[in-house]
């Protein structure tokens, strides 16, 4: 029950907390009754640059560290990590990026731990799985070897003074997937570390997911039971994305368009065959690009069996194997559309709630249990239940809403 | 239907704005351009909070004449954006600007005096 208000508030940005903004999310948490079961979040961010200084010091190589250290002194001029342009901030209308700086940490542990706490428990979210930010563009790093080494430090920082120090915040780690040598090694050597529930590809990259040389990462991941992720993002430097002229065009584009190369790429080559086991989710890319990649491929595939003679089913057959994060979710003015999508996906079991937060698109768990099509219990497995599963996480609800 | 007081009409400076909340309302009073207009603080799109995003402008593509594009500017209505992602209104009508079928509910402001209250 919502307490009785009454007051008159004027908005002052330097008292910005994550409870408050987060307000209507809270409201929304105990009206629908989130307190009785459990939500995990599988896609959320932070922003790992506001600790660059802390994650630099962690880098193996001297002569990087020594390079990194001092790109730390250049603010503004060329640096030492590659990024992209972008107006996630939508021109300053999505007020919680700059207002965050407001916030501060409680105690000893690092910000994030507390600040995402805060929002977590906002939302009425148990676990989080966090995903760095500028970090899912490293993968278009001209030089291997530095996304190698910030990979390298940023999970070490990331294991060490984040997963290691609140258990309801995990992590699928970044893989250095331009090295597989690297990429094997990082699993390998991560694999067991609190908080570790899988390993993430971020998509824009240019390396195709069925080299020879990555089968045996896939094969290790596959042994270990730990889920392979593609996290999608945009690149405005590929060639086809560069004739676009606005952020809606290049974000809408490129947050579906490397993974639909990569999942095709994954399927016609029958990975899921060679692992049949092996644990796949894709993310960030919503929902309908995987439902018009089920449908072209299956009608191609009919004519074209020898290009893909590794496959003893149909491609979407092993495209509803898979799992898939929820957010964004394009939600049509007509309900059956995205009702038949989650069919086609097999939402109920392979459906994994995720916010994006604190993103300028993220998502809130009412927009799965808001859906009038969705019996109770689907409800629950995609806002948490796949999940857990997945993820081996206990189904108890640890969340406080305020 | 209550009155619900709002603020001093001299402590409202042009642009300013009130969150009124009472129980289950919550309503976004904002003094602009001498008028004053009130909205619930709930957004069409997630519930967020709609009246607490910044006050812009819209936004106009320029074309010349033979339709070729020539930049962008502001216009002269004055829209509200929804702080959680972006979602606009237009102020005078409580219009969602992406799909005009959409508005916030809109709530009557009263002025007795120098003060200023809200009817909900
Ligand atoms: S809740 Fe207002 S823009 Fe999404």
């Amino acid at each position: 029950m919502d307490m009785v208000r009454n007051e008159v508030r004027q908005l002052n940005p330097e008292q910005y907390t994550e409870t408050k903004a987060l307000d209507h999310a809270s409201q929304q948490a105990r009206q629908r009754n989130y307190q009785d079961f459990l939500i995990v979040d599988v896609d959320a961010h932070h922003y790992e640059s506001e600790s660059y200084k802390d994650v630099f010091s962690y880098i193996e190589n001297p002569v990087i560290k020594m390079e990194a250290m001092d790109s730390m002194t250049r603010a503004g001029r060329s640096g030492f990590l590659n990024n992209q342009v972008g107006y996630q901030s939508l021109g300053g209308r999505m007020t919680r990026h700059k207002n965050r700086a407001f916030f501060k940490a409680r105690g000893d542990r690092h910000r994030d731990v507390d600040w995402t706490l805060d929002w977590m428990d906002a939302m009425g979210v148990d676990y989080s799985c966090m995903f760095p930010t500028p970090m899912l563009f490293l993968g278009l790093h001209p030089q291997v070897e530095i996304e190698v080494a910030l990979c390298r430090a940023y999970n070490h920082w990331l294991c060490e003074r984040i997963l290691a120090q609140e258990p309801r915040i995990v992590s699928m780690l970044y893989l250095p997937f331009n090295d597989p040598e690297w990429a094997y090694r990082t699993v390998r050597d991560f694999g067991d570390k609190k908080g570790v529930v899988g390993f993430m590809v971020t998509s824009p990259r240019y390396k195709p997911v069925h080299d020879n040389a990555y089968m045996k990462t896939y094969a290790l991941l596959q042994e270990m039971g730990k889920p392979i992720s593609f996290h999608a993002a945009y690149s405005w430097d590929d060639r086809a994305l560069a004739t676009t002229n606005r952020f809606i065009s290049v974000h809408s584009l490129g947050f579906m368009w490397f993974n639909m190369i990569h999942m095709t790429n994954w399927v016609v080559n029958g990975i899921p065959e060679r692992f049949p086991k092996l644990k796949t989710m894709w993310i960030e890319s919503g929902l309908t690009w995987a439902y018009c990649l089920m449908q072209r491929l299956d009608h191609s595939y009919m004519m074209r069996t020898s290009d893909c003679p590794q496959l003893k089913r149909k491609p979407s057959e092993y495209m509803q194997d898979m799992y898939y994060s929820s957010q964004p979710m394009e939600v049509p003015d007509d309900l059956s559309i995205l009702e038949a999508t989650f069919k086609m996906i097999k939402a109920e079991t392979q459906l994994v709630w995720s916010s994006d937060y604190p993103h300028w698109d993220f998502d809130l768990p009412s927009v799965i249990y808001d859906l009038p099509f969705l019996k109770e219990q689907a409800k629950r497995n995609i806002l948490g239940a796949n999940a857990a599963r997945l993820f081996n996480l206990d189904s108890k609800p640890v969340k406080t809403i305020p | 239907m209550p009155e619900c007081f709002v603020a001093k009409a001299s402590e409202l400076k042009d642009g300013d704005r009130r969150i009124v909340v009472s129980g289950p309302h919550e309503v976004g009073v904002f003094f602009k351009d001498g008028d004053y207009y009130a909205y619930s603080n709930y957004c069409v799109h997630a519930g967020g909070p709609a009246c607490e995003g910044i006050l812009v402008n819209n936004v106009v593509d320029i074309l010349n004449g033979d339709q070729t594009y020539e930049g962008q500017t502001f216009g002269d209505a004055v829209h509200f954006a929804c702080p959680w992602h972006g979602y606009e209104y237009d102020l005078k009508t409580g219009e969602c600007i992406g799909d005009r079928k959409l508005r916030l509910r809109k709530y009557n402001v009263v002025k007795r005096g120098d003060e200023i209250f809200v009817v909900i």
